[in-house]
């Protein structure tokens, strides 16, 4: 543990320029992470050689093969323990964040009233072939989420969830038909990337026809976060865990 | 032995509504062949193959009598003028039918003539079930019979020969059952893809060729650990009958098959659906095939405790529905889960009471124990805790097959060593509290027995509505899954087809015996 032994107390090196982070497990500084993970060999002396050195080559200092057992024939999985050697400087981590208040109902309602002076109009589907509706009538439907009522509850919005397999084209057509202020896309399944593919065509579809700055748009799902949303040429993305309230607070920030 | 209280006369009465809502749905049935249904039986006569470009030959035959406006004949009819006209083998004929001249069915060889021309094929459509049946049961009788709950495990890679690779290391971990899940937008796919594929995501293409490789590393496995490993896979979606006879002939033992799922789940057409699971279970009935329903997965979109009563009413109506198509009780595996959101002060209790329900109501049943799902998240830890408590009741509650948990549900497929874990943790479980069930008794009217009347009750009412509004009513309001569909919206609709008077489907016919769907008596308790 030489290099641990070097950092202050804290495990995070502040200095002006600089806030190191350590993983803390039991004292700080001391970097101390498990990890698991399955190699193509059978269980042996030479196995458990091969994940210490595994383990070394992914900057585990003094790695510990907790386990190793036969998952396959084989195939053998190993938990180790170790001290990371790595450390992260957090000054140097900048991330998009969406930072809006959330708003109480009365006050979305009150502003859109203001503002507007009509209904907030949204459309929203899950997109492609992902055929999961959950989220998406999680944010729109009466129900809402986790005690928090969904936006087709609120008397300021009218809200159309178009449920799950949606075309690109059928939810543009759809948005156009009802003059919507904002397009709500979900998107679930993200093996080999298709949540993304799925996403950044849309926006696509839109700039060809020249319709992007008509719509506020934006992503959810679990995989989904705001830089990610931004990246793929959305206004806002939103994770696991959001609640209707953080989409209407959101949605009045940016247009009323 | 703990039970919970069950009122047979409910009980007889829930299966007498079901038994009426089914018969409905049937005489519809009756009436009406698909385009899937039609492709099925091209299939089962032995056309076979694709073009160039991938499109099935089924598909192309199908299809072109379909658009000229033939096909409520039934595509047997052509098949069998084609033959008397000069073509040597049902894939000629077939063929004829794709790329030949239109035969507008005009003139030509009678009705009867057409039919023993058919005569013959028709047989031998019938023996390739039934050797494929047979040699899989022969097989099978050759190991000990695991005992219940049989453990159920998925592999998904995408790639069928990583599949056959992770089926093996699950027989190897301890699994009793292996299922492949198909890619994720097959359901909606018109078509059953061609030969060995290795580009699914979220599942694996199902084909026929890949129910082959599987079944001979499940074979394998089956001979290197002494335990017979039973293969499964998913016939539903567009091609549910046509991949209920592939996996017929390919000797699966099990499918996921359910009345109503695509429906609710992939926006599938109603009548579509309803006909094309028909003569799916025909099949599947003649292939003595397991089927599992999915009940459980209402509760993904509605609410597990306020909608419990949901799963156990569908599961009376899929019953009904299978016995009209005959499938036996022995074989019908209705779905149920564990899937109240684990916050819930005593969720356990109420879990462990609708298993124990589900399992005296259907004791016949080979019921399918799922596990939670929707309230997993990305702390394997405590999902791992989550599913331990699940496998206690399945355990307890000597459920049929169980569905393993795996604690990266809210993350990926499962790999190779999540599904091993699961296995351990799930073997732990099960043998450390192999007789707890039958050591315990519910209090009398303890949490557990007064949510199982409650079930049933509720169950029943939903019946007594359903019969009167009738499914195609119940399924348009959203009475499952909280999921509404309309009777011509979805996918498909276009596929459906009224039967002519003569309509011609001698297999079929075969299958259904003297009983035609909704006249069969069923094995019904
Ligand atoms: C329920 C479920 C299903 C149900 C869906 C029912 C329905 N009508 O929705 C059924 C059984 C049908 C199903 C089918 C399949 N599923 Co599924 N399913 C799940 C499950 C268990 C829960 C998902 C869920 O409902 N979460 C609860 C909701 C509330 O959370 P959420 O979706 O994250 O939404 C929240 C946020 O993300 C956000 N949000 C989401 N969308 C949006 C949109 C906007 C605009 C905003 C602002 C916010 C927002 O707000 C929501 C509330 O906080 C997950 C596993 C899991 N625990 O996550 C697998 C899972 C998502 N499924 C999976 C797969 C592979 C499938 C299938 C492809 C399997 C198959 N081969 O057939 C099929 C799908 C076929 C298809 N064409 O899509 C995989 C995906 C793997 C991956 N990483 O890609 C998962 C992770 C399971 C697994 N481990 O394999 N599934």
């Amino acid at each position: 543990m030489q290099k641990a032994a070097k950092l202050p107390e804290r495990g995070v090196e502040m200095s002006d320029e600089k806030q190191l982070l350590r993983a803390y497990g039991d004292r700080r500084g001391d970097g101390m992470i498990q990890l698991s993970f399955t190699l193509e060999v059978a269980p042996g002396a030479r196995a458990r050689e091969a994940a210490k050195r595994f383990a070394e080559l992914h900057g585990i200092h003094e790695p510990l093969v907790a386990s190793m057992e036969e998952v396959a024939p084989g195939f053998s999985l190993f938990v180790v323990y170790g001290h990371s050697q790595h450390a992260v400087d957090l000054a140097t981590i900048e991330v998009p964040e969406l930072r809006t208040e959330a708003l109480s109902r009365e006050v979305v309602y009150a502003r859109i009233q203001e503002k507007l002076g009509r209904k907030l109009v949204v459309v929203g589907a899950c997109t492609g072939f992902d055929a999961h509706t959950v989220g998406i009538d999680a944010i729109l439907n009466y129900k809402g989420f986790s005690g928090d009522k969904g936006l087709e509850s609120y008397k300021c919005f009218e809200a159309y969830n178009l449920g799950a397999q949606v075309e690109n084209e059928q939810l543009l057509a759809r948005a156009l038909a009802v003059n919507a202020d904002a397009i709500l896309i979900s998107q679930i399944i993200t093996q080999r990337n298709s949540h993304k593919e799925n996403a950044a065509a849309f926006i696509e579809l839109l700039n060809q026809q020249g319709l992007r700055d008509r719509f506020v748009c934006l992503l959810g799902g679990p995989r989904i976060d705001h830089k990610l949303a931004l990246e793929l040429g959305f206004d806002a993305g939103f994770g696991t865990g959001t609640k209707p309230g953080d989409v209407a607070s959101y949605l009045v920030e940016r247009l009323a | 032995m703990a039970t919970v209280p069950v009122d047979e006369g409910k009980v007889r009465a829930c299966r007498e509504l079901a038994a009426n809502i089914a018969r409905d749905v049937q005489g519809y049935i009756n009436q009406h062949t698909s385009v899937g249904v039609e492709r099925t039986i091209l299939r089962a006569y032995g056309a076979e193959g694709a073009d160039a470009e991938g499109a099935p030959l089924v598909n192309l035959a199908v299809d072109r009598y379909k658009d000229a406006g033939l096909l409520d004949r039934g595509i047997l009819y052509f098949v069998g003028r084609a033959l008397l006209g000069g073509s040597r083998s049902v894939q000629e004929a077939a063929e004829a039918l794709a790329y030949g001249d239109l035969d507008t069915g005009e003139g030509g060889p009678s009705l009867e003539e057409i039919r023993e021309a058919l005569r013959q094929p028709t047989i031998d459509a019938l023996a390739r079930i039934d050797g494929a049946r047979d040699q899989r049961d022969a097989l099978r009788a050759s190991f000990p019979e695991a005992p219940a709950p049989h453990k159920y495990v998925i592999v998904a890679t995408g790639n069928i020969w990583d599949d056959a690779l992770q089926a093996k290391a699950a027989a190897y971990g301890g699994a009793d059952i292996v299922a492949v899940i198909r890619a994720t937008a097959q359901s909606l796919l018109d078509y059953v893809p061609d030969g060995a594929t290795t580009e699914g995501f979220g599942g694996t293409f199902a084909t026929q060729e890949n129910f082959k490789i599987i079944r001979k590393a499940t074979n394998e496995a089956a001979k290197e650990y002494g335990r017979y490993i039973q293969q499964t896979n998913y016939s539903s979606g567009l091609c549910m009958a046509e991949i209920a006879w592939m996996a017929a002939v390919e000797g699966l033992d099990m499918l996921l098959n359910d009345a109503m799922y695509g429906i609710l789940f992939r926006d599938i057409n109603p009548c579509r659906n309803f006909v094309d699971q028909y003569v799916a279970r025909r099949i599947i009935g003649r292939a003595g095939i397991i089927i599992n329903t999915g009940e459980d997965n209402y509760l993904t979109t509605a609410d597990a405790v306020e909608k419990a009563h949901t799963v156990l009413a569908s599961q009376f109506i899929n019953e009904a529905f299978a016995h009209n198509a005959g499938v036996s009780d022995e074989k019908l595996g209705l779905g149920h889960a564990y899937e109240i959101n684990p916050s819930i002060e005593n969720s356990f209790l109420f879990e462990l009471s609708q298993a124990q329900l589900i399992r005296q109501i259907f004791p016949q049943h080979p019921i399918k124990w799922m596990p939670p799902t929707k309230f997993k998240t990305g702390d394997i830890f405590q999902s791992h805790v989550h599913d331990a408590m699940f496998n206690l009741v399945g355990v307890m509650t000597n459920q049929s097959i169980e569905l393993l948990g795996m604690f990266s549900e809210a993350i990926h497929n499962p790999m190779l060593m999540d599904r091993f874990l699961s296995l351990k943790a799930t073997k732990y479980v099960f043998n450390t509290a192999k007789d707890f069930g039958d050591e315990i008794e519910f209090k009398k009217d303890g949490i557990v027995a007064k949510r199982a009347v409650q079930v049933l009750d509720e169950a029943l009412e939903l019946l007594q509505t359903v019969e009167k509004e009738t499914i195609w009513g119940a399924i348009a309001r959203g009475d499952f899954a909280d999921v509404k569909r309309l009777r011509d919206g979805g996918k498909g609709y276009k596929g459906v087809v009224a039967r002519h008077p003569e309509y011609l489907n001698p297999l079929l016919s075969l299958l259904e015996g003297d009983a035609k769907g909704g006249e069969a008596a069923g094995t019904g308790g």
